[in-house]
């Protein structure tokens, strides 16, 4: 929003959505088929923008290697839950036709580097990658099929935190998914978070920042809180680059900022020093 | 019998109203009546002594254990004190410190929830609120002890759910327990904050709706009118069922435990 908010005055002609990538983090204006071909980096400021999950998969994941699980787990109505635009169940039917996913988590076995690992890639614009109790089924049984076989876990997460329309059983998934990833560790498997933009709410505190190593890209928005909610509650205006990846280093909560074009081949490495 | 007429007639949103009420008994309010000994302990041995969340050992009947639980007050001296029950990043790892103290002697642990939600300021996310919180649920699902979880009053979100994974959820009849406000989801979902009671209907946020939904073990009855009527008979009602879930949980092997614990959280949500 407040991106909008600041194209209002300058521009002549008003970029449209349809032809124009505005970059949340300095308010260029890229063309959307630059801003594709940059793989959704930022040219001016090199913020590391969203991607499909698909998108990200096709990017870590060996040619031909990744073979997607747990695509029957979906969401699950337990509430019946209705809001003032009508029933969430129209509302994630209507979001599952158009996308072709039934979550927002897309999981698979594949190869990094020849080296069988568990992938899973959130997907914001799936629900805003909300942690429903499918999304959070999938990363249980990732984590059960990880330690039976043997293969480390990476877990690209993008949500804006628990989802709501689930109730208290999405606030469970948190619980859920933080025991499964507790359990791989323990079994001795390596599990990597990459935290891409945005993780926050529910997922951040959860799976996310339980990383054995947790790495994320270029001004990434990471955080439990949103901005709004923390200014209003110390009645002070935050910084930019608050709660941005940078900042998260700096406090000492991620490894390591890596560049997309990086990303595959670090977290390769990282699992060669695992002795995979 | 006029506990029933009311507890009927009760809208979701009675109930958020009650659970917030500052009569309403708090931890020390429970601690006063049901433990005949409390020794509090400080410190996350990392920053600070975290207000918002307090924990200590305490003695329950015939049983010694650690209790743990957000800390609330009665005026507002106390609250600014107690932060409002909002913890920071340091109560959690301080809960997490004495936690795995109460682990290494053998002692089972009572968590006491009751906060509208994990502090939000800017200081609780440079210390890490997130990893905090997501380190405390991986952590007690793997700790080797009994955990008892009561949820007193407000069981605000991530920041309740941090200090309630357990192999008990015990709930109180007034209590709430939710993944956002009703105000929060109201601002979200109906873009007017004054829909909370519809939020708080569809959210299903009251004990009666958790036990429908598998999500505690057990409805703690409260006193007629509500437990801030009368505290001590709410403290003794918590005392007698924290009492049979911790002798109830000893005669278990701890590994048992442990896994009965991760099957428990498991399967919340799944319908396979
Ligand atoms: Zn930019």
């Amino acid at each position: 929003m407040a991106w909008f908010k600041k194209s209002e005055t300058p521009a002549k002609i008003p970029p449209t959505k349809a032809l124009w990538q505005v970059c949340p983090r300095c308010g260029s204006y890229i063309p959307k088929d630059e801003w594709k071909k940059n793989n959704a980096i930022c040219l001016t400021c090199n913020y590391h923008g969203r991607l499909g999950a698909r998108q990200r998969i096709a990017q870590l994941a060996d040619d031909g290697s990744f073979a997607e699980v747990f695509r029957e787990v979906s969401y699950s109505d337990h509430l019946d839950f209705h809001d003032a635009s009508g029933s969430y169940k129209t509302k994630i039917d209507a979001v599952i036709a158009k996308s072709g996913e039934k979550e927002s988590v897309v999981m698979g076995t594949a190869e990094m580097g020849g080296i069988p690992v568990m992938l899973g890639v959130m997907d914001f614009a799936f629900m805003g990658g909300s942690l429903g109790t499918g999304t959070g089924e999938r990363i249980a049984r990732a984590c059960e099929q990880a330690i039976a076989e043997n293969r480390p876990l990476v877990l690209c997460s993008a949500s804006g935190g628990a989802r709501m329309h689930e109730g208290i059983l999405s606030l469970m998934q948190m619980a859920k998914t933080s025991a499964a990833v507790g359990r791989l560790k323990e079994a001795g498997l390596p599990y990597i978070s990459v935290l891409t933009d945005p993780t926050t709410g529910g997922v951040s505190a959860s799976f996310a920042m339980l990383g054995d190593l947790n790495i994320t890209e270029p001004k990434a928005l990471i955080g439990f809180a949103g901005r709004r909610v923390i200014e209003n509650t110390i009645h002070q205006k935050l910084p930019p680059d608050f709660q941005s990846a940078e900042y998260l280093k700096t406090h000492g909560f991620i490894d390591k900022i890596v560049e997309r074009k990086n990303l595959k081949p670090f977290i390769v490495k990282m699992l060669h020093y695992f002795g995979f | 019998m006029a506990t029933k007429k009311t507890a009927v007639k009760m809208t979701a949103m009675d109930k958020v109203k009650l659970a917030r009420d500052p009569k309403r008994p708090h931890l020390l309010d429970f601690l006063k009546y049901a433990a005949s000994d409390f020794e509090e302990l400080h410190g996350d041995r990392l920053v600070s002594d975290d207000r918002g969340l307090i924990a200590g050992f305490a003695t329950i009947g015939t049983a010694k254990c650690l209790v743990l639980g957000h800390h609330k007050g009665a005026t507002v001296e106390e609250n600014l004190e107690a932060n409002f029950g909002m913890a920071n990043p340091d109560g959690y790892r301080k809960a997490m410190r004495l936690a795995k103290l109460a682990e290494k002697f053998h002692l089972p642990i009572v968590t006491f929830v009751d906060t509208p939600g994990a502090y939000p300021g800017d200081t609780a996310e440079a210390r890490g609120q997130a990893e905090a919180i997501a380190k405390s649920l991986e952590f007690f699902s793997l700790l080797k002890t009994p955990v008892v979880v009561v949820v007193t009053g407000e069981g605000g979100s991530g920041g309740a759910l941090a200090i309630a994974v357990g192999d008990r959820i015990l709930m109180l009849e007034n209590a709430v327990y939710s993944v956002i406000s009703p105000e929060g989801c109201a601002g979200i979902l109906w873009r007017d904050g004054a829909k909370a009671p519809e939020a708080a209907e569809a959210l299903r946020i009251t004990a009666r709706d958790l036990k429908n939904l598998g999500v505690i073990d057990e409805i703690v009855p409260e006193p007629e009118g509500g437990a801030q009527k009368n505290h001590k008979a709410a403290a003794l009602a918590v005392k007698k069922a924290v009492l049979a879930a911790i002798r109830e949980l000893e005669k278990i092997p701890v590994d048992k435990l442990v896994s009965a614990r991760y099957a428990k959280f498991r399967a919340m949500g799944n319908f396979y």
